[in-house]
């Protein structure tokens, strides 16, 4: 066990940027629910997997909906409070400890707020190590944990308690009923117990992203190349660097896709590289050669500070190195592949791992 | 019977001033050291370009301002107003107060008198809860005596401004008419925090606003000089005295638009990128209809995070006076930090003991000032490779504002523009038009007024097509209202936004008309 704080919240929101592979939504909202909640109860406790009892009640947290609402209905706080409330009474169990379904973006820093309030720890794993777009591209999916008993709760104190048949439903619903509670709310989902977390969850990954954050913001303070550090932190190979020159996008499906040209520089001069990105980036690419796919994480990184740059925030001109991170092995089954690999999105290839595509299995 | 205008524009190492006749030639400019009070230094101006130009002072009709005092102010944290800061959005928002990521001590200042009263609407336009009004009178009646401005944010107000308004009304009711009051929903966008944060800066700068248009108004009559007298501000156009003490928010950044409507106004040109390089800084900017190009991010203002509209400048620390160190093993490196406006003192080339960018290009040939002789002693070859890094960074820069790889029109007006050569790369053609060191004050005297409509209509009555006219006319006749000329009207900025779930498709429209001085 041990204690997050400010400046933890500082370095983990950097953390998830980079682990929201360009997606995941703006850690900002979260970082800042973070802060207030830390400055009004103290400080988190993260509690490692290993001091999870196997019988304890686990509820992951986080907010569905439009980012977009969010930042402008900004969340009362105790909504997952009474989430949380209704899921004790329903399951007749106290709640152990909260977690992160999703280490990119703002749904990373949400669950930190809600344990400071709560005075419940946080357990440091997620479902994703990365950020995802749907409900059920999480690893407890893969291992048969349903999202349901979960709870959606809105600022004005309406609470809703679904149990449903299986995600997609979930889902459907879910969506539907957001709409109503005006376009923002909290869920507690996927219960669980301690056992299953263990097998079924991404351990340590709020310490990985923090420690993103602090060598991406010491490098900065010492004007050193953050990007070493990033790479060596989460076994990732630098894919491309150069400049963007062309992004096409288009919105299809809700999802907010396209195509950015960036033109090789340093040692990738005379060469062009493609990134593809459906909200979050999925696979990169030169003219003859794939070099990075889903489920594997594929972050735009600037080239002069090491931040990472989300796909809204590509731009032409922008000067920027691409890298490319091993998933987590339980998106690499067959099952995990179903769900998150490139055939689900659209793109005909079988998937193939960062280490084979970069030539360094051995390492 | 001629009548002349001036325009004066405040950068960081100068003051600029124009005087123009009708048909805007320019009669004469000056370029004066910018004080550190910045008044001084603007009355400076004033009075020397008005005494080269042997106008009549009774026939200057017009005086525009674009200054930085609200930017200092907010910067030094200093001359602020008392401000109390009111949100609307409870139950909602509580998870982050007003002020949470600004920096401590302008949050000291800024953040004494704070509320979160119920209220606020859905993303639809629903009300989330019913207004409390009852608490509003209540911390009106609180704050009387106590705050001299409110800053009044609620959640959805771009959508529904209702319940701004009717606290609005409250608080003026309660406090009189001596309070300022400033709305979220006439500054800012979606993104409640960011619309706050721009709204209580806005409420703390009202008094620094109001005495810099009485000194300039006073000063001009010291002259003997009538002009009605007008702000810019950052969309390049101009405001009434009346209007810049009630957003005087909006004057922030007006210094590179009027670079960029000078630039454009000099060349012809609708369509181009401008490099202004002055003494300390060098700023590249966007036209696009003769108009900049406005910033789509979040925008730090003296650490403050916000989102109204700001024109899409990318800065970099290169200018005139820019310091150039050299060491040892013959590496070198270029500023950030300038000499500024003692260039004329310090520079190499004028006798003075500080290698700057200057000394580089004149010792260079590329440009001549001063005595050359004085540079004859440097190593021309380094000297070469200083240059061609101060170049490299201007087109990097350059590269980096475009939206695509194809070259375009560059203009490159400012004092320090002379240090920068006819051909740069991404540039179709690179324009240095007459009068480039004032192109400033030129773009301050030459803006447009514009009027503004921003209400919700309802489209099923009359059809998309129908209800945009609608409003463009609005807007056009607020514009024609603020005095300008209804035969060069056009309509600059339009944009809708179809508000879901209510009855007749109610859709929000914002159009701004902009035209000459009629």
């Amino acid at each position: 066990m041990r204690l997050i704080g400010k400046e933890e919240i500082e370095n983990i929101a950097i953390g998830a940027a980079l682990l929201g592979t360009g997606g995941g939504g703006d850690p900002y909202i979260g970082k800042l629910m973070a802060l207030q909640a830390i400055e009004e109860y103290g400080p988190i406790k993260l509690l490692n997997i290993n001091e999870v009892p196997d019988d304890a009640l686990i509820v992951p947290s986080a907010m569905m909906g439009a980012p977009t609402v969010m930042v402008e209905k900004v969340p009362n706080g105790e909504e997952a409070v009474e989430a949380f409330n209704s899921i004790k009474e329903y399951l007749g169990k106290e709640v152990f400890a909260t977690m992160p379904i999703e280490a990119g973006g703002v749904n990373s820093l949400l669950p930190l707020a809600l344990a400071a309030r709560l005075g419940l720890p946080v357990i440091d794993a997620d479902g994703m190590g990365r950020a995802f777009p749907e409900l059920q591209m999480v690893t407890f999916f893969l291992n048969g944990v349903s999202a349901t008993p979960m709870v959606l709760s809105d600022e004005k104190g309406n609470n809703l308690l679904l149990n449903t048949i299986n995600s997609v439903w979930a889902e459907r619903i879910a969506r539907t009923a957001t709409i109503e509670m005006g376009g923002s709310v909290m869920l507690a989902i996927y219960p669980m117990d301690g056992k299953t977390i263990k097998a079924s969850s991404i351990s340590n990954i709020l310490t990985l992203e923090e420690e993103i954050g602090r060598s991406i913001r010491e490098a900065k303070r010492h004007n050193e190349d953050p990007i070493q550090e990033v790479l060596k932190l989460t076994k990732g190979h630098i894919l491309f660097q150069g400049k963007v020159t062309d992004i096409n996008r288009k919105t299809q499906e809700g999802f907010a896709k396209g195509t950015a040209s960036i033109e090789g520089t340093h040692e990738f001069k005379e060469n062009e590289c493609f990134l593809h990105f459906q909200n979050e980036h999925l696979l990169a690419e030169t003219k003859d050669k794939v070099l990075c796919m889903t489920p594997d994480l594929i972050t735009v990184l600037d080239s002069d500070t090491g931040m990472p740059i989300t796909t809204e925030g590509l731009k032409y001109g922008a000067r920027c190195v691409i890298i490319g991170m091993p998933c987590d092995p339980m998106w690499r089954t067959p099952k995990g592949l179903e769900v998150t690999g490139p055939r689900y999105f659209g793109y005909d290839i079988d998937f193939t791992p960062i280490e084979t595509l970069c030539g360094k299995e051995s390492e | 019977m001629t009548n002349y205008r001036i325009g004066i524009d405040v950068g960081g190492t100068h003051t600029d001033a124009v005087i123009l006749d009708e048909l805007y030639n320019v009669i004469s400019e000056v370029k004066s050291p910018t004080s550190e009070d910045v008044s001084s230094g603007i009355y400076q101006a004033m009075r020397e370009v008005v005494k080269s130009s042997d106008v009549p002072v009774d026939k200057i009709q017009y005086a525009m301002l674009g200054t930085t005092h609200c930017t200092n102010a907010i910067v030094e944290r200093k001359r602020l107003n008392k401000v109390a800061v009111i949100r609307i959005g409870a139950p909602a928002t509580l998870a982050i107060k007003p002020l949470v990521g600004v920096p401590d001590d302008l949050k000291d200042i800024l953040g004494k008198h704070m509320y979160i009263v119920r209220g606020g609407h859905e993303f639809d336009g629903r009300e989330i809860v019913q207004l409390d009004e009852e608490h509003i009178y209540e911390i009106a009646n609180e704050i009387k005596g106590h705050v001299d401005s409110v800053a009044i944010t609620s959640v959805f107000s771009p959508v529904s401004n209702s319940h701004e308004t009717k606290v609005a009304e409250i608080i003026g009711k309660v406090l009189g008419n001596d309070v300022a009051l400033s709305l979220s929903s006439e500054i800012g966008s979606v993104g409640l925090l960011e619309r706050e944060n721009a709204t209580i800066l806005n409420a703390a700068i009202v008094d620094v606003a109001r005495l810099t248009a009485d000194g300039f108004v006073q000063a001009l009559k010291k002259e003997g000089i009538h002009a009605k007298v007008f702000f810019g501000q950052n969309d390049g156009t101009l405001m009434s005295v009346e209007y810049t003490v009630k957003y005087p928010i909006l004057t922030i950044a007006c210094g590179p638009t009027n670079s960029l409507r000078g630039a454009s106004y000099l060349t012809d040109k609708s369509d181009a990128l401008v490099v202004d390089v002055g003494g300390t800084t060098t700023d590249v900017g966007v036209l696009i209809s003769s108009f900049p190009r406005q910033s789509s991010l979040a925008v730090d203002i003296g650490g403050v995070r916000t989102n109204f509209r700001m024109p899409d400048i990318a800065s970099i620390g290169l200018g005139g006076g820019t310091i150039v160190r050299i060491n040892e093993q013959g590496d070198f490196e270029i500023g950030p930090d300038s000499v500024g406006h003692q260039l004329p003192k310090k520079g190499l080339i004028f006798g003075g003991d500080t290698l700057t960018t200057t000394d580089v290009a004149v010792a260079l040939g590329k440009a001549e000032l001063g005595n050359r002789e004085l540079v004859s002693h440097l190593n021309l070859e380094l000297l070469e490779r200083i240059y061609d890094k101060m170049v490299e960074l201007v087109e990097e820069t350059i590269d980096k504002m475009k939206t695509s790889g194809d070259p375009v029109p560059v203009i490159l007006v400012g004092g320090g523009s002379i240090l920068f050569p006819t051909q740069l790369k991404g540039a179709s053609e690179v324009i240095k038009p007459n009068s480039f060191g004032v192109a400033n004050a030129i773009g301050s005297a030459i803006s447009q007024v514009s009027g503004q409509v921003e209400r919700i209509f309802s489209i099923d009555e009359f059809g998309r097509e129908k209800t945009l006219e609608l409003a463009k006319g609005m807007a056009r006749q607020e514009a024609i209202n603020a005095g300008a000329d209804p035969d060069e009207l056009q309509i600059v900025d339009l944009e809708d936004i179809p508000l879901a779930y209510l009855p007749g498709n109610a859709t929000k429209i914002r159009v701004k008309a902009a035209g000459a001085l009629a």
